[in-house]
Formats: structure tokens, C-alpha cells, sequence
């Protein structure tokens, strides 16, 4: 029993706030759920267009809105029709056509001789490929050509330029998810930083850093991007540094009302007493307080930007071709409901999936944070 | 049935789902209430007493679950459809709750809240309810009745909030009564006034009391009966006096003697002086501007002084709003006033923030709510050693955990927990925590705010022994800011009596308790000491 023998022992870990709550998240069935559906989905976002066979701008310019399906395309019903095509373009006349797995053969003949470049025709299209002469004629009046069929998968089908769509959702969904990731992170740092100064300075400075936010917020927000847009052109960046500007003011306003709180608790006359000064008091005793209700408002923003940034698409001052997000999939889907539903239908379920889960997450967050609330 | 138990209370058993697991909050308790008794069930916090009789009226949170049976007159309250159930509530059995702020609701006039249980339950139009309305006002001895009915909640003091709850309760002639804590919230002069009320009640009109309290002193004057709570189950249950004279199990015997004792020898008149304060004063203003006209300028601390001596404790006393945590703050400066106070010869008052931060650790505090005043979100290790950042920041994180593990070591805490987080402690061994914050910058005063205010009787016993070692230790010099006059008469040596911000009558502990000179003092001590003395005599 020596003075020193208090700081020997290994002291005992501590559970903090955040790991309590961090479990009572695990525990609750519909968090853990959107926990899981948001990995899946974010992993789709990520790597989907790395792997996927098609690139988001492909053209396929055989395949325009063809409905969604499980069974790849061509279909062998259509494909002597697509060859007859082809001769007519290289004004031959097809003789005869058999598709035997993977492989086509096809007879042309004419009334000239044919010249062998006639597979450049063949080639051409989307559903044929390395076609070469395999037999000709000696009079050079009719050939033989053997090639590969191409097999597309299209399982959410294509859109109007014969893109698939598939891809472009993935792709879409990886430009949403980046802008509303980044714009809240945006609107977080400017927002906690600037209400938590706000709030605990108090005074003067309270009011004047105050009534800039309501001066802001009185700016209109298409009128904000567009004259943004004028000044620095239109960008990716832009897109979420435009929006970020606009919602760190609701992250601002939450955050004074936590620390205007916050700072009449003892613990920060405490510290006070203690001798710290301002800006460590508001690194370490008001902002980590703040975190419960400010995840929660970030599990919310996350979906309005999303859906801001949507609308920016509709407008044109967002993403631009090809290049696409959720909400410009949608947009684009609303008005091709009548002839092509899928393209409405399934950038919508994407999109309300992600949604969701981001809701109910938030939801279990602010119920592993506040455990009273319930 | 005349003679038997008006409620019986058997094998009573309450569970909570949690989150963090199931919560078994009352345990098998047995318990029976006569007409006309008044039983007093007294537990510390986290004892049950008051989940016990939120069950019985059948107000237990969503997440409980309640088994056992209630009886109310033969009736079996458990399980009762809500329908029958508010037959026997807020009629048969009603109950008043400690916090008088917040069971009142402010949107409208007591009148109205007075009425509601008569035109609810009797069916009765307001007009009709009005001259009931008057005669309970009356009786919970509220002075000008008629013109009260139209006042808001927000109007009225805490003392006659707690009265309008009383009369709300008695509204419907109950049988019993049930009040939880219904004076804790409460001065002492107030706390005293009410229990008289309510004695006074009994009597007239025949009811049961269930009174659920942590204080034994309160109980010594008011129960026949008396049941003791621990950890959800009732230790020891009897006639008041066999409990009090003769109390069988230890938990009561601890309870009964954890009242502080002993006092406090004044220091040296060599003492060298640490806090010269003269003529300090507050002055707070509200509302008031360009355009809303003059402020409403309230004096909450005028013309005090005191002198503090090395290894001194001055007890500050008085009722809530007198300024005396004001002049706490004022004393380490936490907040602007006005008057000259002098620490080691230097004025604090003309000091600005930055001069002010180095003299910072000379002056610590701790305040009175041990869940309030630790950081939530950071381990007792760096809430203890915050102060050795600012003022010591050679240190290294090694050096600065040695120093955490001695400091709460000389609080009576294990040093290994140092990286844990405050919620997992309790109340009494948080205030400790909030101690070693204080003294690990060896300070030579500290300002101890109701330091003892919000824990259980034991757990105060404990830490005002823990403030005089450590007062013994290192010369410090307190300023012990309390409402209670127990704990004030065994911590200091001199004492101020506050009142409405100016110093009523000071002088040493002795003479102040022996001689009174003052009205208000003398109005204070009868208050706090009637409810033990009470007790003394039966």
C-alpha cells in the first residue's frame, strides 16, 4: 500500500453515453434493419458501377426502352428480323439464318458479288459481333458469315436512349448519396460551429450572428444557386456547397437552442471556475453534448438533400447528362409513366428505400439517444 | 368491513422492461391503511415508495408491469377495467405529487383545475362547482378565495401551488390520501406549513394519509404508522414511536442516526484572511430596451460582507431566492457585480476574464446537483483533471491520470474507475467526484453551493465527514451555501442569514443557534427544528 499504488492498477473502461446508446441502436430491430439496408444499398452505390457490364452511358441503340427482364436480350424471335435489317442496309438479300447457342450463321446472297466487308453491317449492330467470313461462293454471289450473338441482360431495362437503367440507378443513387453526405457535412460543421458560438457567447454577438441566419433564410434558394451557377459555373461542387449553405442554417438554429440550454448546466459554471476558456468550453462541454439531437436532424437532412438536389436536376441546375441522380431518374420517369412505367418504378424504389431507412434510422437514433422520450 | 383496512396492499410486485434490462422496482410489499391513519412510507431514492403507490392507482409507466393485489374497500384494484378504476382515483383515492411547478397546469385558473375533478366525476356545471371550489380554498387556508379562483398557476408561490394540489385532491372527499414527497420541493418555513395543513386536514375530515418521504423528520411528527423502504422491499413496518425509539433493523437504524452531528471550532483569530468582501452586491435586470421601456431591476445580492479566514467555514443560509447562491457566484466571480472583494489583497471585482483565469485555481466550487454538474459525455478522469489542463499543462496525460487516481482516492473512490463515465455512479459518489474536481488544484477556498441539497439523508452524513477531513488535511476555507440548518450547524463555524439578497444576522454557530435574534432566523429554525422536535416529545 504504497501512494503509489492507485495509478498501478489498470483502470476500468468506462461505457460512455454514445456506446450506450450505439447498443440500444443494435437492440432495436427496425434501426438495426435500415442499418443493414443502408450498407446493402451504399455498397450497390459504390461498387455496382465498377462491375456492372454496362457503363452507365452506353447506347444501346437497338435496345430503346425495352421493358425490365430476367432473361437477356436479343430475343431469338428477334433476331432474323434484325439480320434482314442488316442485308437491307448492306443491300443484300438474306438467304438463310440459324442461331445455335452463342453463335450465328447466316447466307447472304446478291445479284453482284458480295464484297467480304459486308460484317462491318453485321458488326455494327448491338446484338452481333465478331462476324467473319467463314464460306463463299466461287462466283462471290453468295457467303457464309458466322459470328457471336451478344446477350445483354437488361433486369430493369432501358430508358429512353437505350441506356441501361439499371446502371444509371446505381450510378444515380451513388451521385445522390455523395451530394446529400457531403451537404450535410457541410451544413454540419458550419452549423454546430456557428450555433454553438451563437448560443454560448450570448449578448450582442447572439443577436447580430442571428439575424444574419434569419437574413439568409429569407434569400430564396433557387435564387442562391442560380446566382451561384452565374458565378463559378455549373459544377458538382456547387451542388453541394449550394446546399449545404442553405440547410446549415436549421442546423444552426437547433444547436443555439441546445447550447442555450446547455450552458446554464453546473457542469459548465463548473468548468468555468476552472479556468477555461471560452473556445475550450465549447469543444468540450457544449458540442459533444449537442450530438443526441444533432444526429438525429442529420438522419433527416440526409433525405432533404437528397431530394433538394433532386429538384435542382429537374431544373437543370444540377447533375447534368449523362450523368444522372435519383431525383433527375425519376423526374425523367414522370414523364414516360404511360409508355415505360419501369422507369419511373424503379428509381422510385430505390429512392423510397433509401428514404426509409435513413427515416427509421433516425428514428432509432433519437430513441437510443433519449431513452426518456419514449 | 368498518373495522378492517380501508386498503390492503398484498404481495405487490412491479418489474420494468428497459432497455438495459428488466428493472424489478417493488418487490413482494405488504402493507395495510386504516381509515383515518396516516402511514408513512419512507425509503431513499430508488427505494420503490413511490412506484409502490403509483401501482395501487394504477398509474404505473407503459413499460410496467404490476402483480400482487390492491384492495380498496374489498374491491381488487388490479386488473380493474379504467372505467371502474376512475371511480375509486381522483374520488376515493387521490394523490398530490412533489414538484407544485409542474402539476399544475398554466393554460388555466386554479379555479377551473379546482373544479375539474367536481365537474368530471359529480357531473357538476362549473357555476354549480363554484361554491365547493370556495369552501376547499378555505380550507387549504388560502386567504382571499373568491379572488383567487381567476389567478394562474404562475401567479402563486410554490407554498400555495402545493395548496391548490391539496385542495384539487380533497375536492371528492377521498378516503385516503396519498402524498409523495409533498413537501420536498419546498422551504422550510412552507414544508412546515403544510404539514400542519394537512394534519390539520386529517382531522377534520376523517381521510387516510399514505405519506412517502426520504426524511425521518418529517415522519416523526406526522405518522401512526411508519414502513421502511429499501431496494423495493419494506424492511421494517410498526407504530411510529417502537420505529423510532426502537428501530430493529439496521437499514432504519442507519437512516435514524444519519442526521450530521457535531460542529465546528472557529479558526485562530491569527488566521490569515483569504476573501475580504465589502458591500458586494448584484443587481439583476429584466426585460427593459429600446422600445420595451424601463427594466424590472431586481437587487438579488445588497451591501454583503464577509470575511473568510483560512480553514474557516461560513454558512450561508437562507430560503430559496434569498441570493445566497448568487453571492456564491459572485465570490469566484462567475458572474459582474458591484462593491470591492479581495483575494490575497487583489480586487477581484476590477479583474477581466483573462487576469482572472490564473487566480482560478485558488477558487473552486461545487454545486448542488451531482447529475447536473458533470459532464456527460467526458470520464471521471478528465472531468478530475480539466483543471490541471488550463493551469498545469506541462503535465502529461501520464502525470495528469497519477494525480486523478490520487484525488479520488482522497475522496473515498477507486481510482481505477477514473475512466468510466459519471452515469455510472450515484448521487453521493458523484458529489465526490465533483470534490476531487475541486481539490485537485489544492485551492485554498471553495465555494460549496448545496453541496448536500440533493442526497439522501445517509449519503449527506457521508460527505460532510469527507468535506471536514479534507478541511482538516489542506486548510481550505469553505463557503457553505445551504438551505438546511442541520448540515449548516455542523459544517460552520459563523453564519449568515440571508434574506430577499441583504444579510440578515450573522455571527458564530453557537451563538446563532443558541440565541436567535432575528424574526426570520428565529421563523427559520422553528420551522426546521419543530419537525424533529415534534418527534422528541411523543
Amino acid at each position: 500500500m504504497t501512494d503509489a499504488a492507485p495509478a498501478i492498477r489498470a483502470p476500468i473502461a468506462g461505457r460512455s453515453l454514445t456506446h450506450l446508446a450505439f447498443d440500444r441502436l443494435i437492440r432495436n430491430r427496425a434501426s438495426l434493419a435500415s442499418i443493414v439496408v443502408l450498407l446493402a444499398i451504399s455498397a450497390l452505390y459504390i461498387f455496382g458501377p465498377a462491375v456492372a457490364p454496362h457503363s452507365y452511358d452506353q447506347v444501346f441503340e437497338s435496345y430503346v426502352r425495352t421493358p425490365p427482364s430476367l432473361d437477356p436480350y436479343p430475343r431469338a424471335d428477334t433476331l432474323k428480323q434484325v439480320m434482314t435489317d442488316v442485308a437491307l442496309h448492306a443491300r443484300v438479300t438474306l438467304q438463310d439464318f440459324t442461331v445455335d447457342g452463342q453463335t450465328f450463321r447466316a447466307t447472304f446472297t446478291s445479284p453482284t458479288p458480295i464484297d467480304p466487308r459486308v460484317t462491318r453491317y453485321v458488326d455494327r449492330t448491338d446484338e452481333f459481333d465478331a462476324s467473319r467470313v467463314t464460306g463463299a461462293a466461287a462466283d462471290g454471289l453468295s457467303i457464309a458469315v458466322e459470328g457471336v450473338v451478344h446477350r445483354e441482360y437488361f433486369p430493369m431495362g432501358t430508358d429512353g436512349n437505350g441506356r441501361d437503367l439499371f446502371s444509371r440507378i446505381m450510378i444515380g443513387g451513388r451521385i445522390s448519396l455523395t451530394v446529400g453526405i457531403l451537404a450535410t457535412l457541410v451544413s454540419l460543421v458550419i452549423g454546430v460551429a456557428y450555433g454553438a458560438v451563437s448560443g454560448f457567447v450570448g449578448g450582442p454577438t447572439d443577436n447580430v450572428l442571428m439575424r444574419i441566419v434569419e437574413i439568409l433564410y429569407s434569400l430564396p434558394f433557387v435564387f442562391l444557386v442560380i446566382v451561384l451557377v452565374v458565378f463559378f459555373g455549373r459544377n458538382f461542387i456547387l451542388i453541394f456547397v449550394a446546399i449545404g449553405a442553405i440547410e446549415w442554417l436549421d442546423m444552426a438554429r437547433i444547436v443555439r437552442g441546445q447550447t442555450l440550454s446547455l450552458k446554464r448546466r453546473e457542469f459548465v459554471a463548473a468548468a468555468e471556475a476552472m479556468g477555461l476558456d471560452t473556445w475550450s468550453l465549447i469543444r468540450r462541454h457544449i458540442i459533444p453534448n449537442t450530438i443526441g439531437p444533432v444526429i438525429v436532424f442529420v438522419t433527416i437532412l440526409v433525405p432533404r438533400v437528397i431530394l433538394l438536389e433532386s429538384f435542382l436536376s429537374f431544373l437543370g441546375l444540377g447533375v447534368q447528362e449523362p450523368l444522372t441522380s435519383l431525383g433527375a431518374l425519376i423526374a425523367e420517369g414522370a414523364s414516360n409513366m404511360q409508355a415505360a412505367p419501369w422507369l419511373l418504378i424503379f428509381p422510385s424504389i430505390f429512392f423510397v428505400t433509401t428514404l426509409f431507412a435513413l427515416n427509421f434510422l433516425g428514428d432509432g437514433l433519437r430513441d437510443a439517444f433519449d431513452p426518456r422520450d419514449r | 368491513m368498518a373495522d378492517g383496512p380501508i386498503l390492503e396492499i398484498k404481495n405487490l410486485d412491479v418489474r420494468f422492461a428497459t432497455p438495459d434490462g428488466e428493472v424489478h422496482a417493488v418487490r413482494a410489499v405488504d402493507l395495510a391503511v386504516n381509515p383515518g391513519e396516516t402511514v408513512a412510507i419512507v425509503g431513499e431514492s430508488g427505494s420503490g415508495k413511490s412506484q409502490a403507490m403509483m401501482a395501487v392507482i394504477g398509474l404505473t409507466a407503459e413499460n410496467g408491469t404490476v402483480s400482487g393485489s390492491v384492495r380498496y374497500r374489498g374491491v381488487e384494484m388490479i386488473g380493474l377495467d379504467q372505467r371502474a378504476l376512475n371511480h375509486i382515483r381522483g374520488v376515493k383515492i387521490s394523490m398530490i405529487f412533489q414538484e407544485p411547478m409542474t402539476s399544475l397546469d398554466p393554460l388555466y385558473s386554479i379555479g377551473h383545475q379546482i373544479a375539474e375533478p367536481l365537474v368530471h366525476h359529480r357531473h357538476m356545471t362549473a357555476a354549480e362547482a363554484r361554491p365547493r371550489v370556495l369552501e376547499l380554498l378555505r380550507l387549504v387556508g388560502i386567504a382571499d378565495a373568491e379572488r383567487r379562483l381567476a389567478s394562474y398557476p404562475h401567479e402563486m408561490s410554490g407554498g400555495q401551488r402545493q395548496r391548490v394540489m391539496i385542495a384539487m385532491a380533497l375536492a371528492n372527499d377521498p378516503d385516503i390520501l396519498i402524498a409523495d414527497e409533498p413537501t420536498t420541493a419546498l422551504d422550510v418555513t412552507i414544508q412546515a406549513q403544510i404539514l400542519d395543513l394537512l394534519a390539520d386536514l386529517r382531522k377534520r375530515l376523517g381521510m387516510a394519509i399514505v405519506f412517502i418521504t426520504h426524511d425521518f423528520g418529517i415522519v416523526r411528527r406526522f405518522a401512526d404508522r411508519i414502513a421502511v423502504m429499501r431496494l423495493g422491499e419494506i424492511v421494517e413496518s410498526g407504530p411510529t414511536a417502537e420505529i423510532i425509539t426502537a428501530p430493529k433493523h439496521p437499514y432504519t437504524q442507519m437512516l435514524l442516526a444519519a442526521e450530521p452531528a457535531g460542529g465546528k471550532p472557529p479558526p485562530s483569530d491569527m488566521a490569515p484572511i483569504l476573501l475580504d468582501a465589502r458591500n458586494l452586491a448584484v443587481t439583476f435586470e429584466i426585460g427593459g430596451g429600446f422600445l420595451a421601456g424601463p427594466a424590472l431591476v431586481i437587487h438579488a445580492v445588497a451591501k454583503v460582507s464577509l470575511r473568510l479566514r483560512q480553514a474557516q467555514t461560513i454558512g450561508i443560509v437562507g430560503e430559496s431566492g434569498s441570493g445566497k447562491s448568487t453571492l456564491g457566484r459572485l465570490l469566484l466571480r462567475l458572474i459582474d457585480g458591484t462593491g470591492t472583494l479581495r483575494f490575497e489583497g487583489r480586487d477581484l471585482v476590477a479583474m477581466g476574464k483573462r487576469e482572472l483565469r490564473p487566480l482560478r485555481r485558488e477558487l473552486q466550487i461545487v454545486f448542488q446537483d451531482p447529475y447536473g454538474s458533470l459532464s456527460p459525455r467526458l470520464t471521471v478522469g478528465e472531468i478530475v483533471t480539466e483543471g490541471l489542463r488550463v493551469h498545469e499543462p506541462a503535465l502529461n496525460t501520464a502525470d495528469r491520470a497519477r494525480r486523478a487516481g490520487e484525488a479520488l482516492a482522497e475522496v473515498g473512490l477507486d481510482p481505477a474507475t477514473r475512466n468510466r463515465y459519471p452515469h455510472e455512479f450515484s448521487g453521493g459518489q458523484r458529489q465526490r467526484i465533483a470534490i476531487a474536481r475541486a481539490i485537485i488544484l489544492k485551492p485554498k477556498v471553495i465555494v460549496l453551493d448545496e453541496p448536500t441539497s440533493a442526497l439522501d439523508r445517509s449519503v449527506q452524513k457521508q460527505i460532510v465527514e469527507l468535506l471536514r477531513r479534507l478541511q482538516r488535511d489542506h486548510d481550505l476555507s469553505y463557503l457553505f451555501i445551504s438551505h438546511d440548518l442541520a448540515v449548516v450547524r455542523a459544517m460552520a463555524d459563523y453564519i449568515l442569514v440571508m434574506k430577499d439578497g441583504r444579510v440578515v444576522e450573522e455571527g458564530a454557530t453557537a451563538e446563532i443557534f443558541a440565541a436567535p435574534r432575528h424574526d426570520y432566523t428565529r421563523t427559520l429554525m422553528t420551522a426546521a427544528f419543530a419537525l424533529t422536535a415534534f418527534g422528541s416529545r411523543s
